[in-house]
């Protein structure tokens, strides 16, 4: 059977040359970075060199790169270490209604922890609104934390702006731009963020492996204690391979960025062109353009979205219904029902998202079995217009 | 022409197991399926039901089943369905003085409605599970008719009685021909994980197998101390609330008395448990209501049947008479001990099942 991965979202397959350039420091080259003899040089020279080409890929300084596990790990830290380092100051925190849980649980917890936290809406295609966070802010607010692009919808969120805004009243930003990074050009001088989160493993690198970009000067307190690594705003020996693997990655989506665009953008709209095309009741989630290069997401009406992906996953195709860090819930997705969408039809949800692999056989595919799908489930939806439901 | 699909209600047992390893055997294109169906509570590991039949660990293990058999294998949520349509009849039934058989219930309105639906779904013709019993289509009948499992110790067709043509069409028993011996040898002969795992006993869904318990955490307010009353009425003491009883027990009472004092009635009016000697609890014939007949059509006069009243329990010989829409009365050859209400009655022909209903009132006639 055929088999096509269209959840790039979730996770990316390490490309070969960045396993090639990790297999050393899994081998012989296994020193710890701290330590003074030549295997802790060997290795300590092998992170510098992925700071660099990570900090390149972002327009940043090395300095201003912190390695983490992930962006899990780089978001808590934004949140968390902001938070703490300027309680003095105030205890507001602006974001919004459709980030990620790693975002949004942390500000839940701040919540608990005396802080208070303004969620912000957005529109129908699930872009915030400069004004809203304009009206937001206020002289206690200590951070606003925008994600770049959204990992369901894949709306691209006016980021330049909302940062503007934030820093006119002094107020620290940060973007979780896991989704984002690799997949557009990002200059965080250009942006003026403050942080910034992203994962290795969704540009093709390492699982368990990510950073946080912290502008020079930003106040943030550390998340993890313990040695001076990172220069003691991460404690931790150095995950060397992992790292080494994030930058080579980092180094390989610079170089790499304009074709990929040009193709998943290709193939997307090839994708969205033909589920629109040759299926009724249908509605393309997030901005028709300003969206992320591989990024598809759909609400099918009268079908359930959980069936949806049994039926692709039992046809070979790799997909998820909104992000994969909530499969198996049955509630219906957040960043959906912040765009307006009922939860009836939000159940019909379907995230494709393409990848450097994939080609247009591929999306060929998906066309050629999914409306099939779609027609078999909506025959036996009893909410379906002509649809019948056999009594059971 | 492409195999029939089929998908298999997974629990992590041995048979179930074994059904979608003998499935996949006849060329069947097979998909596991775990039905994800205990309360919210019991998600915490540490709160887990061991023995229960669809907790964590039995995901754990369905799922190492259904990748040794190469087979896709997904847990489906029918938390709601389940809750709305099991433990709520359960509780009901506890709280109206009646002895509830969730595992009916959920045969017939969760494994062969909603996973059937999803089963449907997934473009699959059948569900299967590891039932011990069988199915047959009957040409002259134009049915299909529900029997025993070969395996007399094991047969569960009492628990299948409310199966409808339209389930029984899309049903398949691959054990129905086996004893529990030769599952548990194919089962070693394939090498699977849970050979050599132990039958459970317990209703999956109450942790402990504490059902007073559950009862008390679900319908405190339906769980009121009342009178023990013998059969005049006079009063031999207090019961902790009609819930936690059930006739013929024995146990627990807390009345002393000369004789041996069992559970004979309930009485959810006066809120009274009525306790009487051995011998009140036996019973000539009952009402059964909610009938559904399977392997025949619904006869118009009355029938021939050996009638059983519990899971585990005899055959009588019986005569069944039909009284009504979905409705019969049930004149038993010699009394038969301990009729619950709210237990079914199923009616036999030799190894079919004719149909059953659920005990609405027991009497002495």
């Amino acid at each position: 059977m055929r088999r096509v991965y269209l959840d790039h979202a979730a996770t990316t397959a390490v490309h070969p040359e960045v396993l090639e350039e990790m297999l050393p420091y899994l081998k012989e080259e296994f020193g710890n970075p701290s330590s003074i003899y030549s295997w802790g040089r060997e290795a300590k020279a092998a992170v510098e060199k992925a700071r660099a080409r990570l900090a390149h890929l972002l327009g940043a300084h090395p300095a201003e790169i912190v390695f983490t596990s992930g962006g899990t790990e780089s978001d808590n830290f934004a949140l968390r270490g902001v938070a703490a380092a300027n309680s003095q100051k105030g205890n507001h925190i602006i974001t919004t209604k459709i980030e990620h849980h790693a975002v949004l649980h942390t500000a839940e917890q701040l919540e608990k922890e005396g802080f208070r936290v303004t969620y912000l809406p957005v529109d129908r295609d699930g872009l915030v609104r400069p004004e809203d966070l304009e009206e937001a802010l206020t002289p206690d607010t200590v951070l606003v934390s925008i994600m770049f692009a959204n990992n369901e919808i894949g709306t691209i969120e006016p980021i330049a702006e909302l940062a503007r805004i934030a820093k006119s009243k002094g107020v620290i930003f940060h973007t979780d731009a896991v989704q984002a990074v690799g997949n557009i050009p990002i200059d965080v001088k250009e942006l003026n963020v403050d942080l910034l989160s992203l994962s290795g493993h969704k540009i093709y690198g390492p699982k368990g492996t990510g950073a946080l970009y912290i502008r020079r000067g930003t106040r943030i307190e550390p998340l993890l204690l313990g040695g001076a690594q990172e220069r003691k705003w991460r404690a931790g020996t150095e995950n060397v391979p992992g790292i080494v693997g994030l930058g080579k990655a980092a180094e390989l989506a610079e170089k790499e960025l304009p074709q990929r665009m040009k193709h998943l953008t290709e193939l997307r709209d090839l994708l969205i062109n033909g589920v629109m095309e040759r299926i009724d009741h249908v509605r393309l989630n997030g901005h028709r353009t300003q969206r992320l290069p591989g990024n598809a997401s759909f609400c099918f009406e009268f079908v359930e979205g959980e069936s949806l992906l049994l039926n692709l996953d039992l046809a070979g195709i790799a997909a998820s219904s909104g992000s994969a860090c909530t499969s198996g819930s049955l509630e219906p997705s957040h960043v959906l029902m912040a765009l307006g969408i009922p939860p009836e039809v939000a159940h019909g949800s379907l995230r494709l998202t393409l990848g450097r692999d994939n080609t247009r056989e591929d999306v060929e595919y998906v066309l050629s079995v999914l409306p099939d799908i779609v027609a078999r489930l909506r025959a036996i939806s009893p909410l379906a217009p002509g649809g019948v439901k056999e009594d059971v | 022409m492409a195999p029939k699909r089929v998908v298999v209600a997974m629990s992590g047992g041995v048979d179930s197991s074994v059904a979608a390893a003998l499935l996949k055997e006849q060329g069947y294109d097979v998909i596991g399926i775990t039905m994800q169906i205990w309360p919210k509570a019991q998600e915490n590991p540490a709160e887990e039901n061991p023995g229960g039949c669809c907790s964590l660990s039995a995901v754990e293990d369905a799922r190492a089943v259904a990748y040794e058999l190469g087979i896709p294998y997904y847990v489906v949520n029918f938390r709601e369905t389940f809750e709305r349509e099991v433990i709520d009849y359960f509780c009901h039934e506890y709280a109206s003085g009646r002895t509830p058989n969730p595992c009916i219930v959920c045969n017939h309105r969760l494994k062969f409605a909603a996973l059937l639906e999803k089963a449907l779904a997934l473009g699959a013709d059948y569900v299967a599970t590891g039932h011990y019993a069988r199915v047959r289509y009957d040409k002259g009948r134009g049915r299909f008719l529900l029997l025993k499992g070969v395996d007399e110790h094991k047969d569960q067709s009492y628990a299948l009685y409310g199966l409808t043509q339209y389930q029984l069409a899309h049903t398949l028993f691959p054990l129905g021909e086996l004893t529990k011996d030769e599952t548990r040898r194919i089962a070693a002969r394939l090498g699977l994980p849970v050979a050599a795992k132990e039958d459970s006993q317990e209703i999956c869904f109450v942790p402990d197998n504490d059902y007073r318990g559950f009862l008390r955490r679900h319908i405190p307010d339906k769980i009121r101390p009342g009178p023990f009353l013998d059969r005049t009425g006079r009063v031999l003491g207090m019961h902790k609330g009609l819930p936690f009883y059930t006739i013929g027990q024995r146990r627990g009472l807390g009345v002393a008395g000369r004789d041996r004092l069992y559970v004979t009635g309930l009485d959810p009016e006066r809120n009274a448990v009525i306790l009487g000697p051995s011998e009140d609890l036996y019973r000539t014939g009952l009402r059964a209501e909610a009938v559904n007949w399977v392997s025949i059509a619904p006869p118009v006069s009355p029938l021939a049947a050996a009638v059983k009243v519990r899971y585990n329990g005899p055959e009588t010989p019986a005569e069944v008479v039909p009284a009504g829409e979905n409705e019969v009365v049930v004149r038993f050859r010699q009394p038969v001990r301990a009729v619950a209400p709210g237990q079914a009655a199923v009616f036999y022909q030799k190894a079919e099942v004719l149909g059953g209903g659920v005990i609405a009132s027991a009497g002495v006639t």
